[in-house]
C-alpha cells in the first residue's frame, strides 16, 4: 500500500484551494467583454404561444440582443435530445416530444425557456425582460400521475400522455407463482419527486472566437466531452473540433449537471451571433424550477412467498413521471436501471415488472444520484419487510434466508451479480449496530414517553457503469468506456488524462494514489487533469459510480502500457535484455546484478534518446487506453437506521445509523466513507423532509430552501460505517465503486425503522411530522393503556 | 452611482455601485474576490458567509452601500500567507468538504462560532449552529468533525488572529 498508495486514507490535494477560496467555479470566471444572459420562463404550466413582442425589451437599456425559439429555429440548429430510445411492450418506439431550447408554440411547464435577453449587466437583462410581452392560451395543466393519462395531450407525439409502456421480465412464470403461493404481501409506494439541488447552481460561459470560427463554452457539467458530443452532433451548434468545452470546478451535481439543458446551449450559440462572451447563472428557484428532479414514482408491488418463508414471485407496476420533456437520459432511469435491480440481494426465481413512463406539466425529470436503484431497493426492501411482519418472522432473518449465496448468480431481469457476501454485511453490521440491544433501548425510551424503531434496508445496486453493447442492446445511444492517458514528463513527473470528471469525489487525490502505488513516485509528483475537451481526449464522464471502476481501469491499462514502455527503454539503458528488467518501487534493476536506473533517469532516457535508435523503440514515454467494463459492479450492504419518534409532535430524530458496505477494493477509505455519508444524508432527506410539489394548476410550491426541506446538521446523525470485501472480478483494481450507495440504502432503512416504531403499516415519504404523528396516535393510545 | 469604501482582507477597496448591489456581489465582481459563493436566494444555504467588523454575516443579504466604512473579512483573508488557519487546516485533515462549495462559509460560520461558544464544543451544539448551513456532499459527519478539531486547535492561536 504505502503511505500514500493503494488504500491509504490521505487528506486530499485538492483542498487547498477549496479552504481558500481558489475554487474556480464556472460563476468566477468572467471573460472580456462578456454580456449576461436573463431567460424569460413561462408562468403557465401549460399554455400555447400565441406572440411574443420583444421590441419594448431590445431597445431597453444595455439591452445587446433578444432572441426566441423563433431565432433558433431560423439557423436550423437542433433542440435537446433524449440519448436512449425505449420501446413498448407492443414494440413501438417511445414517443419523444420535440424539445426545443427556447419554446416553440408552446410552453410544458412553470420554468419553461420563452426567451433570452443579453445585456450588459444582469440588472439590466432581468429588468428588459420584464418588457418582453408574451401572449398565453393557457391550457389545462396535467400534473397527477393518476390522471396523466386521461389529462390535456402535452405532445402531439404521445397520445394519452405516455412516453412508453414498457416491460421487463417473465409474466407467466409470475402470474404461475402468484397463483400457487402460500402468502401474497401487497404494498403500494410513492417514491416522492426530489429536486438534487447541489450547492453550486448551474452556470455558463458561452465565447465564439471569431479568427478560428471556434466555440468554447465553460459548463458545470460531469461530462463535458458529452456536452460536446451532444451540442455538436446531434444539436449541430458546430463541429467537434472546433468546439472546446471546459467544466472547471464544479460544485456538485448527484446526476443533475449530466444533462445537457437549454442555458448552455443558447449561451453558447448566442455568444456567436454578438460577438460577445455570454454568461449565465442560475439562481436557486431556477434550479427548482428546470434542473432535472429525480424519482416520482407510484408502484403497486406484490411478493409471493412459499410455506418455507421462501420468496417466490415479484411483480410490480409503476407509474414514472418524466416531466415535461424527455431529459438527457430520463428514458433509461426507470427501466433498465429499475427493474433488473428489482431482485435485491434475494433468490428471487421469478420477476416480472412493467412501467408506464407519462408526460406531465412539471420540470423533466432525470437520473439523480441511484438513478433508478433508490426505486428499486425502496420496493424490495419495503415489500420484504412487510412480507416478514405479516409472515410473523424478524426482519433480518426472513431477509437472510432469501439471500443468494451462490455466485455467479443471474437473476430473472438482466443483471448478473459477479460476487458478494450478503450475510457478512449484515453479521457485521448487526454487530457494530448491537441489534441485540434494542428491545432495552426501545424500553428506555418509551419510559419517556417516546416511541423508537429500528429498520433494516439491505441493498444491492449495479454501477460501473457500463459495458457498452450490453447498454447498446438496450437503446442506449452512446458507449459507457472510459478514457485515460498517463503522460510521463521528461523529469519524470506525471500527468494523467482521465475523461472522468471530479465534482467532490476526489478524483486529484485517488487517482494520484493509484500512480504513486504503480510507479513508486511520490505522490506530490502526480497531477491529473480532467474537465476540458482541448487537454483530454473523448470520455465519458462521471455518473453511476463508474470513475473508480471504469475511470481507474482506464488508468491501469494505460499505466501498464507505460511500465511494458518504460522497461524497454530501462533494457537499452542498462545494456540488458527486455525480459531481465524488473520495476518495483520506482526503480528499474537487472535481474541477478546490481545494475539500476531510477525513474527519472529512465523518464529522462526516454525523452533524450540517446541510448535507442528511434527506429526500433520510439522516444517518448506516454500511453493511453480505453476501458470498456465487461459487466456492471454489484456493492451491496446492510443499512441499519434506529430512530426515536415523539408521539406527541410526530418529531423523528434519528439516533444511531449503521452502515456495513461492500464496495470491493478501496483506493481511499476517508474519500469512500465521505461518499457513503452524503448519500446517507441525501437518503434520509428523502424519507422524511424532501418533495417536490406542483399544485393542481402546475405551479412549483417548493421552489426554495424555504419550502423545500434539505437536511442540515442538525437533521442527521454520526454515522457508524464499516466494510466487507469481495473484490469486484470484472475490472483489475477490484473496485465496484460507492458513490450512489448511501443514497440508494437509506430512505427503505427509515421508513422500515419508522413503521417498526409507530406499527403503522404503511408511511409514504417524506414522512413528515405530520404524516407521523396521525401514524402515531394508534400507538399512542395503546401505549396509553399499558 | 454612489462609491462605496470598506477594508476587505486588510486593504481598503472602493468603487462605484449600483445601489441595489449586495455585499456579495460587491465582492465578487467589483473586487474579484470569488471564494465567496452564492448558493440560494433565501438567505438559507451560508455559502456566501463573510465577517463584517468581527461578526460572521450573510453576504447575500446586505448590501454593500450598508457596510460603507467596515472591516470585512473573507475566506481569501483567512490563511497567514501560505500558512492555513487552524480551521481551514481542520476542515482539510478530516476531510470536511468534497465539492468545495459550501467550504468558504462553512469555514466562517466556524470561525465565528468559536469565537461566541468557545475551543470546546460538543457535536449536539455544533450540529444546532450549523442551522444556516447547507451541504449536499458530506452528509455533515466529517464537518462536526473538523470544526471540533479546529475549534480546539484554534485554542493555541494568538487570539488577535483568530477573529480579527
Amino acid at each position: 500500500m504505502g503511505a500514500t498508495g493503494i488504500g491509504a486514507a490521505i487528506p486530499r490535494k485538492e483542498d487547498h484551494r477549496f479552504v481558500t477560496g481558489k475554487g474556480r467555479y464556472v460563476d468566477d470566471i468572467n471573460r472580456p467583454g462578456q454580456a449576461y444572459a436573463f431567460f424569460l420562463r413561462s408562468p403557465h404550466a401549460h399554455a400555447k404561444i400565441k406572440s411574443i413582442d420583444t421590441k419594448a425589451a431590445e431597445s431597453a437599456p444595455g439591452v445587446v440582443a433578444v432572441y426566441t425559439g423563433d431565432d433558433i429555429a431560423a439557423d436550423k440548429v437542433g433542440g435537446l435530445i433524449c440519448g436512449w430510445l425505449i420501446h413498448s411492450k407492443d414494440g413501438s418506439p417511445m414517443n419523444a416530444g420535440p424539445h426545443p431550447a427556447l419554446a416553440q408554440g408552446k410552453v410544458r411547464y412553470v420554468g419553461d425557456h420563452v426567451a433570452v435577453v443579453i445585456a450588459d449587466t444582469l440588472a439590466q437583462a432581468r429588468d428588459a425582460a420584464e418588457k418582453i410581452e408574451v401572449d398565453y392560451e393557457v391550457l389545462p395543466a396535467v400534473v397527477d400521475l393518476a390522471n396523466a393519462q386521461s389529462g390535456t395531450q402535452i405532445h402531439d407525439v404521445a397520445p394519452n400522455n405516455v412516453v412508453y409502456d414498457w416491460h421487463l421480465g417473465d409474466k407467466a412464470a409470475v402470474d404461475k407463482a402468484f397463483a400457487s403461493a402460500k402468502h401474497v404481501t401487497k404494498l403500494e409506494l410513492v417514491n416522492n419527486r426530489l429536486v438534487p439541488n447541489p450547492m453550486e447552481p448551474r452556470a455558463a460561459v458561452g465565447e465564439y472566437e471569431e479568427g478560428t470560427d471556434s466555440l468554447v463554452l465553460y459548463t458545470t457539467s460531469q461530462n463535458p466531452h458529452v456536452a460536446r458530443l451532444v451540442l455538436s452532433a446531434f444539436i449541430g451548434l458546430a463541429p467537434e473540433h472546433k468546439f472546446r468545452v471546459i467544466a472547471p470546478d464544479v460544485g456538485g451535481g448527484f446526476g443533475s449537471k449530466i444533462f445537457i439543458y437549454a442555458e448552455e446551449r443558447v449561451c453558447v450559440w448566442a455568444a456567436r451571433k454578438i460577438r460577445r462572451p455570454v454568461k449565465w447563472n442560475c439562481d436557486r428557484t431556477e434550479a427548482f424550477l428546470c434542473d432535472a428532479h429525480g424519482r416520482d414514482h407510484v408502484t403497486h408491488a406484490e411478493l409471493a412467498t412459499d410455506a418455507d418463508g421462501k420468496i417466490t414471485a415479484l411483480r410490480v407496476s409503476t407509474k414514472a413521471n418524466l416531466g415535461a420533456y424527455l431529459s438527457t437520459f430520463a428514458s433509461s432511469v426507470p427501466t433498465y436501471l429499475y427493474v433488473p435491480l428489482l431482485s435485491g440481494q434475494y433468490n428471487i426465481p421469478a420477476i416480472y415488472g412493467e412501467v408506464m413512463a407519462l408526460y406531465t406539466n412539471t420540470a423533466p425529470v432525470d437520473a439523480y444520484r441511484g438513478a433508478g436503484r433508490p426505486e428499486a431497493t425502496f420496493v424490495i426492501e419495503r415489500i420484504v419487510e412487510m412480507a416478514a411482519r405479516e409472515l410473523g418472522m424478524d426482519p433480518a432473518e426472513f431477509r437472510r434466508k432469501n439471500f443468494v449465496t451462490q455466485f455467479p448468480h443471474q437473476t430473472p431481469v438482466i443483471m448478473c451479480y459477479d460476487t458478494g457476501d450478503y450475510d457478512a454485511s449484515l453479521k457485521k453490521a448487526q454487530e457494530i449496530h448491537d441489534t441485540a440491544g434494542f428491545p432495552s433501548r426501545k424500553a428506555q425510551s418509551e419510559s419517556q414517553g417516546k416511541l423508537r424503531g429500528l429498520g433494516y434496508s439491505a441493498y444491492i445496486e449495479a454501477c460501473g457503469i457500463a459495458p457498452s453493447a450490453a447498454v447498446g442492446s438496450l437503446g442506449a445511444g452512446v458507449g459507457l468506456w472510459e478514457s485515460a492517458e498517463v503522460r510521463v514528463n521528461p523529469i519524470g513527473t506525471v500527468e494523467i488524462l482521465t475523461g472522468s470528471h471530479s465534482h467532490g469525489q476526489g478524483h486529484e487525490t485517488t487517482f494520484a494514489q493509484l500512480v504513486s502505488d504503480r510507479l513508486g513516485i511520490p505522490i506530490d509528483n502526480v497531477s491529473i487533469v480532467h474537465g476540458d475537451t482541448d487537454k483530454v481526449q473523448m470520455g465519458m464522464g462521471t455518473y453511476g459510480s463508474r470513475s473508480g471502476a471504469v475511470g481507474m481501469s482506464a488508468i491501469f491499462k494505460a499505466l501498464e502500457k507505460v511500465e511494458a514502455k518504460a522497461k524497454k527503454v530501462a533494457a537499452h539503458v542498462l545494456e540488458a535484455a527486455e525480459g531481465d528488467i524488473e520495476f518495483k518501487d520506482g526503480k528499474f534493476t537487472v535481474k541477478g546484478t546490481d545494475k539500476n536506473a531510477d525513474w527519472g533517469t529512465i523518464a529522462l532516457q526516454a525523452y533524450i534518446a540517446h541510448k535507442f535508435n528511434g527506429q526500433e523503440l520510439e522516444p517518448g514515454l506516454k500511453e493511453s487506453a480505453f476501458w470498456d467494463p465487461t459487466n456492471f459492479t454489484f456493492p451491496a450492504g446492510v443499512h441499519i437506521c434506529e430512530l426515536e419518534v415523539d408521539p406527541a409532535t410526530g418529531l423523528t430524530t434519528i439516533e444511531k445509523w449503521t452502515a456495513v458496505d461492500d464496495f470491493g477494493n478501496l483506493i481511499n477509505p476517508m474519500i469512500v466513507e465521505g461518499q457513503v455519508h452524503g448519500g446517507i444524508a441525501q437518503g434520509v432527506g428523502q424519507a422524511l423532509l424532501e418533495g417536490a410539489i406542483y399544485n393542481d394548476e402546475g405551479q412549483l410550491i417548493t421552489a426554495s430552501f424555504m419550502d423545500y426541506c434539505m437536511p442540515r446538521a442538525g437533521d442527521v446523525p454520526s454515522y457508524s460505517v464499516g466494510m466487507t470485501t469481495t473484490p469486484c472480478p470484472s475490472n483489475p483494481l477490484g473496485i465496484k465503486g460507492c458513490g450512489e450507495a448511501g443514497a440508494i440504502a437509506s430512505p427503505p432503512a427509515v421508513i422500515n425503522a419508522l413503521t417498526n416504531a409507530v406499527g403503522h403499516e404503511n408511511l409514504q415519504m417524506p414522512a413528515t411530522p405530520e404524516r407521523v404523528w396521525k401514524a402515531a396516535q394508534g400507538a399512542r393510545l395503546r401505549m396509553a393503556a399499558e | 452611482m454612489p462609491t462605496v469604501s470598506m477594508n476587505v482582507n486588510g486593504r481598503q477597496r472602493s468603487a462605484d455601485i449600483d445601489p441595489r448591489t449586495l455585499l456579495v456581489q460587491f465582492l465578487r465582481e467589483n473586487l474579484r474576490l470569488t471564494g465567496t459563493h452564492v448558493g440560494c436566494d433565501t438567505s438559507q444555504c451560508g455559502a456566501c458567509v463573510v465577517q463584517i467588523d468581527g461578526e460572521a454575516v450573510k453576504a447575500c443579504t446586505v448590501l454593500a452601500l450598508s457596510c460603507d466604512g467596515s472591516n470585512v473579512l473573507t475566506i481569501e483573508g483567512l490563511a497567514n500567507g501560505n500558512e492555513l488557519h487552524p480551521m481551514q487546516e481542520a476542515f482539510r485533515e478530516h476531510h470536511g468538504l468534497q465539492c468545495g462549495f459550501c467550504t468558504p462559509g462553512m469555514i466562517m460560520t466556524a470561525v465565528d462560532l468559536v469565537r461566541r461558544k468557545g475551543n470546546n464544543l460538543d457535536e449536539k451544539t455544533i450540529r444546532e449552529e450549523l442551522e444556516g448551513n447547507l451541504c449536499r456532499c458530506t452528509g455533515y459527519h466529517n464537518i462536526v468533525k473538523a470544526i471540533a478539531a479546529g475549534a480546539r486547535n484554534m485554542a493555541s492561536m494568538p487570539q488577535s488572529k483568530a477573529a480579527e
